[in-house]
């Protein structure tokens, strides 16, 4: 595979919502992000930008208005299969058991059960929750939940995992737990990952890059920031180092002006 | 000590009926003739003496088998059909919107008014007694059921066809436990309305069965056997509940319930 094709690349994305009203909205316009193979890229922006609609324009959930998707070249057609996607809100099916959960994926794939099984077990290892296997998704904290989510998608190898603002649920310390378990899983085995958040803090300290999306409506990509703090890094001390304050005033000078923008728009409603 | 209340306001109960009942034990207040009281409301040591030579003979045995056969088919048929209708018009708005209208009114219609019909299509044996329970089951079914898929969570279904699950799958993993879950929730009303459709069927028009012994003894004014019979009915409703509890109980172990705490 040529270094140059990137994993994902949106080109030109315009999605337009019409309500069964006639009323038209139109979250992103002319939006292009290009992600390379194994480059960790997060997308800021103020609430309501459109930064999901993104997102679910990557995996093949919402077919955009305009523009054109490529994943490593070939356009996409339905959904996309080698991505990955972590969602914000809970996605476990609440009547399986966490394994049963993190075997899901392979069972739709007709692996043997007790492949399926071996895999899955090692996986919860991997994310910390061996004992819980047998643990209903009500019977585990959110963060745990937040796990097994991962092991879900990861067990199935995507080649490009994308994550809408996965962690954003969760409290500050829990938050750093995982946001470094990430990283560490990441490291072994380098993927493709959009991660959208509306926190600059975490975007910063988890990214090869950033992106900063415009306030919406008409949301469009502003800026583009190279983070290059060396790595592995630590997410709750990489936030002392120079380096990281001096990206983080840059960037933030980028979107202060939108998330007021954003502020006042909600403030009209 | 709860327990114990229960059983004295019963027993409190029962010595009232008899109290009020003997035509000895108490001058007539009400009516004329001192055996009228009983004549109308029975006598309780009487209905438990029926009660204790039905089942000491044996001769109420056949009678509730039938009963509980006719309770057991109507439900299964009738959860059967409610799941398979439910799921079909819940992912096919098409076939949704068509229906809709028949299915309100046919679900507003006393559909008991239905057994004699039934009684001429089946006959007088248990199928139409079964029929009768069916109709009543399956709207309970179905309108959970179709409940059940619509609120199917957006972002589990999302999650499982990204994680690669064919439209196949989906029903199988997602929409179906997803609609047992509401299932599962009428249970209890679905095993009663049985139990009701195979009694009022029975009352209606049979040949056996306990609505069948209760009609009988109506015909004779044998008012003792007419509450040995609705007390018996009453003690297999509750157990039927029972059951059902305990079966919820296995079934539906994923369920968060009311107050329970995470456990870490």
């Amino acid at each position: 595979m040529p270094a140059a094709v990137p994993a994902i690349a949106l080109e030109d994305i315009t999605v337009t919502f019409v309500s069964p009203g006639g009323g038209r909205y139109t979250a992103l316009r002319d939006t292009t992000l290009r992600v390379a193979a194994g480059e960790f890229v997060s997308v800021v922006g103020p609430t309501g930008c459109g930064k999901s609609t993104l997102l679910n324009v990557a995996v093949g959930l919402l077919q955009p208005s305009a523009g054109r998707i490529r994943v490593f070249g070939e356009p996409l057609e339905g959904l996309n299969r080698k991505a990955g996607y972590l969602f914000q809100t809970e996605a476990l099916m609440p009547w399986r058991t966490a394994l049963e959960n993190v075997t899901a994926g392979l069972e739709f794939r007709h692996t043997g059960r007790q492949e399926a099984r071996r895999q899955a077990e090692s996986w919860l290892q991997r994310v910390g929750l061996g004992g819980f296997g047998a643990r209903y998704p009500h019977q585990l904290s959110g963060g745990m939940r937040k796990r097994v989510a991962l092991a879900q998608t990861l067990i199935l190898d995507p080649q490009i995992i994308l994550m809408d603002e996965p962690f954003s649920a969760l409290d500050i310390q829990t938050r750093q737990l995982m946001e470094n378990e990430l990283l560490e899983l990441w490291s072994a085995n380098r993927k493709s990952v959009v991660f959208i958040t509306h926190d600059l803090e975490e975007a910063i300290s988890l990214s090869d890059r950033v992106v900063v999306l415009s306030a919406g409506p008409q949301a469009h990509p502003i800026g583009e920031f190279a983070i290059d703090l060396p790595r592995p890094r630590d997410v709750a001390e990489i936030r002392l180092t120079p380096r990281f304050i001096e990206l983080h005033t840059l960037i933030w000078r980028a979107m202060k002006e939108e998330v007021l923008k954003s502020y006042a728009q909600q403030q009209r409603q | 000590m709860l327990r114990v209340w229960q059983a004295l306001l019963f027993l409190g109960f029962l010595a009232f009926w008899h109290a009020a009942t003997s035509p000895t034990l108490l001058p007539p207040i009400y009516f004329d003739d001192p055996n009228k009281a009983a004549f109308f409301f029975g006598e309780p040591l009487r209905v438990f003496e029926r009660i204790w030579i039905w089942f000491s003979s044996g001769s109420i045995y056949p009678h509730l088998g039938v009963t509980l056969l006719e309770t057991m088919l109507a439900f299964v048929v009738g959860t059967a059909l409610g799941l398979g209708v439910g799921l079909w018009l819940a992912l096919s708005p098409t076939a949704s919107a068509l229906f809709d209208p028949y299915i309100k009114a046919v679900n507003s219609m006393p559909r008991v008014i239905l057994a004699p019909i039934f009684g001429v299509w089946f006959g007088l044996g248990i199928a139409s007694k079964v029929a009768l329970g069916v109709t009543l089951v399956f709207f309970i079914v179905f309108f959970n059921v179709y409940q059940g898929v619509r609120e199917v969570s957006h972002t589990v279904l999302a999650n499982a066809r990204i994680l690669g699950a064919s439209e196949r799958q989906l029903l199988r993993h997602v929409y179906l436990p997803s609609a047992m879950s509401w299932v599962f929730a009428s249970l209890h009303n679905s095993v009663g309305l049985a139990f009701v459709g195979a009694v009022v069927g029975e009352y209606l028009g049979s040949s056996q069965g306990v609505g069948y012994l209760i009609l009988q003894a109506e015909g004779t004014f044998d008012i003792n056997s007419v509450f040995a019979g609705i007390l018996v009915l009453t003690a297999f409703a509750l157990l039927l509940d029972w059951a059902v509890t305990l079966a919820e109980r296995r079934l539906l172990v994923w369920q968060p319930k009311s107050g329970e705490t995470e456990k870490l």
